[in-house]
């Protein structure tokens, strides 16, 4: 942790230039979507998988409309939920892999600046996607159109909480080998509250009625999460990659 | 100076003959209150006049899930001084308080699920205080997972720690979850500043509620010691501590 805090003087004295960190994060985002659209085949397994989680309740439950219409909000959360958490093992796992991670650690900018860009790409690479199909899948479950403006609204502020948090677990767990499950079991609980208030907006913009009391809450807990997620994020690289 | 009982404190010699001396002391006080406030509270507290004789069971449920929260407090904390201030012998207390929170955990939601059934007329529902208490079980579990899952110890500590010092906002969550919704659970009756339980019914529940907290100061005391031993086992002063 010394060697990071000592390298913007290192850099200085060896004549380096000094890079500001919000110029470092940017290039981080830049760096993490290019190599992920080069990839593009692999940017669909989290939407195939949401749709595939999706279609199993009413296949498993109840094909008929009303029935369909009152398990929707939690089908299309617990499929998303899972979706982003089978996506966020590889959050760190390429980087932890090749030592792109230890560099950024050792390069002197704020680590929690650059996981927080890590984290943006993620979020722009699964759980916007996610966001931007659940009111499809919506739809086939019976939810009507005037919900999907609101659904993919929730769906966003849960989706950007829900990957802050994950970065957590994703840190917690670098190098365990089959790490997926136990990132799941250290995210779910975290994840409830998020699932709890989005599910609840879902079911409310499906009535009609206002979905601010819900929605206010789940900014909450976003502004929480963007604010102390990459702090201890950054805490967990570190010891992961002591 | 005044930090020197802190810092001897970290010494894993030092808390492992502290450990074995109050051990005693907090074992026989504790049982002492258990059996005190256990057989006030069964046999001579009077009968509830709604509930009957079945709200007896107060005197286990709020003590297991007052500790269940206190005992996750005290995990967090030693877990962040360990994290601070690289004390090994706080991430010992840390592991040592991990699966006893958690037993404490499951026996708060078994007796209140025994309570629930007679008085509510259903084992579970999913109110925050209970769903909240029931995600404060899978953090201990998890916590207990993630540190099995690394062969470095030192890692081990400092990645759990993380997770627990994370896990700590579902403390307050779980506390003031009948103050913020409506919730089946009842309220709280018992506070700082007063209760709404008559003595009769109280005093043994107090009695219990501290008699169970020395239980927990006791049995983490052991655990801590069977942990101290276990990471210091090729130390010089273990050899003679065992009189091998």
């Amino acid at each position: 942790m010394n060697a990071a805090a000592t390298m913007p003087a290192v850099s200085a004295a060896v004549g380096l230039p000094r890079v500001a960190p919000w110029t470092a994060a940017r290039a981080l985002l830049a760096r993490d979507l290019r190599l992920a659209l080069r990839r593009r085949d692999q940017l669909v397994q989290p939407l195939a998988f949401f749709a595939l989680v999706t279609t199993l309740f009413p296949l498993a439950v109840s094909p008929e409309s009303s029935q369909l219409r009152m398990l929707a909000p939690g089908a299309l959360w617990v499929g998303a939920l899972l979706a982003a958490l089978l996506a966020l093992d590889a959050l760190f796992r390429e980087d932890a892999h090749d030592g792109t991670l230890e560099q950024l650690v050792l390069s002197g900018q704020p680590l929690a600046l650059l996981l927080l860009a890590k984290t943006a790409a993620h979020w722009v690479l699964t759980g916007l996607p996610l966001s931007l199909m659940a009111p499809l899948l919506g739809f086939t479950l019976g939810v009507p159109a005037v919900a999907f403006a609101a659904v993919t609204a929730t769906m966003v502020l849960g989706s950007v909480a829900l990957s802050l948090i994950g970065a957590i677990g994703a840190a917690l767990t670098l190098g365990i080998r089959r790490s997926g499950v136990l990132l799941a079991i250290l995210i779910l609980p975290l994840a409830v509250p998020i699932l709890i208030f989005g599910a609840r907006a879902t079911t409310l913009a499906i009535r009609g009625q206002s979905i601010a009391a819900p929605m206010e809450l789940l900014a909450a807990l976003a502004v929480l999460a963007l604010t102390l997620g990459p702090l201890a994020a950054a805490a967990a690289v570190r010891i992961g990659l002591e | 100076m005044a930090w020197t009982w802190f810092h001897r404190l970290g010494s894993p010699p030092y808390i492992y003959r502290l450990a074995a001396r109050l051990t005693p002391w907090l074992g026989w006080a504790a049982g002492l209150l258990i059996v005190a406030g256990l057989f006030d509270g069964l046999v001579l507290a009077p009968p509830d006049y709604q509930q009957g004789d079945g709200f007896r069971i107060i005197y286990v449920h709020v003590p297991c899930a007052w500790l269940s929260l206190m005992v996750y407090t005290w995990m967090g904390v030693a877990a962040a001084v360990g994290l601070i201030w690289r004390i090994k012998v706080a991430h010992a207390v840390a592991a040592a308080c991990a699966p006893i929170g958690a037993s404490f955990t499951a026996a708060a939601l078994a007796t209140g699920m025994l309570w629930g059934k007679p008085m509510w007329g259903t084992y579970w529902v999913w109110t925050p205080r209970l769903t909240s208490e029931l995600l404060l079980l899978f953090l201990y579990l998890g916590y207990m997972g993630l540190r099995s899952s690394f062969d470095d110890l030192q890692r081990a500590d400092r990645a759990s720690a993380v997770l627990a010092v994370v896990g700590i906002v579902n403390v307050p969550i779980v506390h003031y979850s009948v103050v913020w919704w409506t919730d089946l659970h009842q309220g709280s009756s018992v506070s700082l500043t007063g209760s709404s339980i008559a003595t009769s019914m109280l005093v043994p529940l107090l009695v219990s509620m501290l008699g169970f907290t020395l239980y927990f100061g006791a049995i983490v005391l052991v655990r801590l010691r069977a942990e101290v031993l276990r990471r210091e086992r090729t130390a010089a002063w273990v050899r003679e501590a065992v009189g091998a």
